[in-house]
């Protein structure tokens, strides 16, 4: 238990031995990841690892099935970020800019997708598919991803909207701007951070998202979907371990770099993913 | 042309605001709300057993069979981890919630909050597979408990019915580790927020009224907190009760309601049995929701 309890004071090392110890407990398994790509054992997770090899990387890079499943992956995040872009800015404009009759409905409705377990829009969505006797394709995962992907944008932007300067606009106005060009010379300029961090962290949630795409992608396979079926049955386990690390590494960039964005400007989403 | 297009638009507030809230509405309310309402409606139909067609015609003989003894408790495993899942992040949590928000310099304090979301956005199925190599029978954490010749301890864990198993990659104590890791950041920065509200005047008018330090924890700091572990809470509790990566990956034959929802409308094709389940999860959490309001959580979050 802590022993000092005001601010600026030392914490008493119970404390912060149970602070670090909770931080390593968050860090140190990706780490093992790490250290598995170099083990020669195909067919269990031998440790300490029987020895060191660099070949797992070469045979990941051979593999055709992983590239399509890449590939797919990308394509969907890059869409479902445009569609959480276009529409979680045009969601935060309208709430920032006017009162209006069920306000707190948009945002509630907004950030359903992610309160709910992922299980209900994955179902959902796939009873709803199969209802219609919509056949599933590429659409069908950026349609269920760009449901969860909406909010990230939005709780990004309206934060920068709620602390930027009214005035900036009304002034933009007086000196004869019309409403384009203050929101490309005025508006613009101060969200773009806010719409590059969200973009960012849309483009992460989506890119490895597995919950929903298992029930709207059929018989396509996504990168996640991949890593999936191998934790389920295990056949490739060095080549998983390549990806893995490798799934790691793309999203740790722009997740990074959106929290120094918004770690900058002072926003307070991210806490509610 | 856009400059009468402006002052036009301009004039009429109500069509800017249709114009700008109608697409994300339309979207929201269309594939989403839609969706979760055909899914509500498919949920009284019911699947013909010897047909294997589904019935679709109302009827509330899908619920009835949650009822059934095998998927109620499915219901009560699924609760009970949850609830022992929140209750250990929430211990884990606190120390570096608290710590971050009262006792690190900004310096420190600006990593440390990176450092606890980034896990947070960064790939949920990774970080699961990590665990997969660590619980593996013949993984990292055997060799160390080996190393530490707590063999015996760990066998007699993996030995106790209900929460024992074969070894802890197929055990629901190799499932409650990883549901606790896998949540923890959702655990901590609710706490943080919550606790960096607490004023530091408050804190030494306590310690000048004669309070000890842990007088001071357990009066002012702790109360003030507990909006912030009941927010965090809505994460850890809603994630463990819809999740099924977990248990397919490291469960063992005792069904959780995700793996039961992801097998009814796979092999099964029961989609009316898969939609009654996943009802679960919403009643439940709609009751949390309203529990967590009356305490606070909301402003914590």
């Amino acid at each position: 238990m802590p022993s000092n309890v005001s601010y600026g004071q030392k914490a008493s090392w119970g404390l912060t031995l149970a602070a670090w110890g909770g931080l390593l407990f968050l860090h140190v398994p990706i780490l093992i990841i790490f250290l598995y790509t170099l083990t020669p054992d195909e067919t269990t997770y031998t440790f300490p690892l029987p020895g060191i090899t660099f070949k797992w990387f070469g045979v990941a890079l051979q593999r055709a099935d992983l590239w399509r499943a890449l590939t797919l992956s990308l394509q969907v995040a890059a869409v479902a970020t445009i569609v959480a872009l276009v529409l979680g800015t045009l969601a935060a404009a309208a709430v920032y800019r006017s009162q209006f009759f069920g306000r707190e409905a948009v945002s509630f409705l907004l950030v359903l997708p992610i309160a709910l377990p992922g299980i209900v829009t994955g179902i959902a969505l796939r009873t709803t598919i199969g209802s219609l006797e919509i056949p599933f394709s590429y659409w069908t995962i950026v349609v269920g991803h760009a449901t969860f992907c909406v909010v990230v944008v939005y709780n990004n932007v309206l934060a920068r909207f709620r602390r930027m300067q009214g005035s900036q606009i009304e002034a933009s106005m007086d000196l004869g701007a019309n409403s384009f060009q203050t929101f490309r010379y005025v508006i613009f300029p101060n969200i773009a951070t806010a719409l590059l961090a969200g973009g960012m962290l849309a483009f992460a949630l989506s890119f490895d998202e597995v919950i929903v795409t298992t029930f709207t992608a059929g018989q396509q396979t996504t990168l996640p979907i991949w890593i999936f079926s191998q934790l389920t049955r295990p056949r490739d386990r060095p080549v998983t371990n390549v990806v893995a690390m490798f799934v790691m590494l793309i999203t740790f960039l722009p997740i990074f770099f959106a929290q120094k964005i918004t770690a900058q400007s002072a926003d307070t989403e991210g806490g509610s993913k | 042309m856009l400059q009468r297009l402006s002052t036009f638009l301009y004039q009429r507030p109500r069509l800017v605001l249709a114009l700008l809230l109608g697409p994300p509405m339309l979207y929201m309310v269309v594939v989403y709300l839609g969706s979760l309402f055909i899914l509500l409606i498919n949920s009284f139909y019911y699947l013909e057993e010897f047909t294997g067609l589904i019935v679709r015609e109302f009827t509330l003989r899908t619920y009835a069979q949650i009822f059934e003894p095998a998927n109620r408790d499915i219901f009560v495993r699924t609760a009970g981890m949850a609830a022992a899942v929140t209750v250990a992040d929430a211990l884990i949590a606190f120390p570096l919630g608290y710590y971050i928000a009262k006792f690190a310099s900004p310096r420190l304090k600006t990593w440390l909050i990176i450092a606890v979301t980034l896990p947070l956005w960064s790939s949920y199925l990774v970080r699961v597979y990590a665990w997969k190599l660590i619980l593996a029978q013949e993984g990292i954490l055997s060799w160390f408990i080996n190393l530490l010749h707590l063999d015996g301890a760990l066998n007699w864990l993996l030995s106790l019915p209900g929460i024992g198993g074969s070894s802890l990659a197929l055990s629901p104590i190799g499932m409650f580790i990883v549901f606790v890791y896998i949540w923890l950041p959702y655990m901590i920065i609710p706490i943080q927020t919550a606790l960096e509200r607490v004023p530091a005047s408050l804190l030494e008018a306590s310690s000048d009224l004669g309070a000890r330090p842990f007088q001071t924890f357990r009066t002012v700091i702790l109360p003030l907190a507990f909006p912030g572990v009941v927010a965090g809470s809505i994460f850890t509790f809603s994630l463990t009760l819809g999740d099924f990566i977990v248990p397919l990956s490291l469960g063992n034959s005792k069904f959780f309601i995700g793996q039961a929802v992801y097998s009814y409308q796979g092999t099964a094709g029961n989609i009316p049995l898969a939609a009654a389940m996943t009802m679960g999860p919403v009643v439940i959490m709609i009751i949390y929701l309203l529990i967590a309001r009356k305490l606070g959580a909301f402003d914590a979050l």
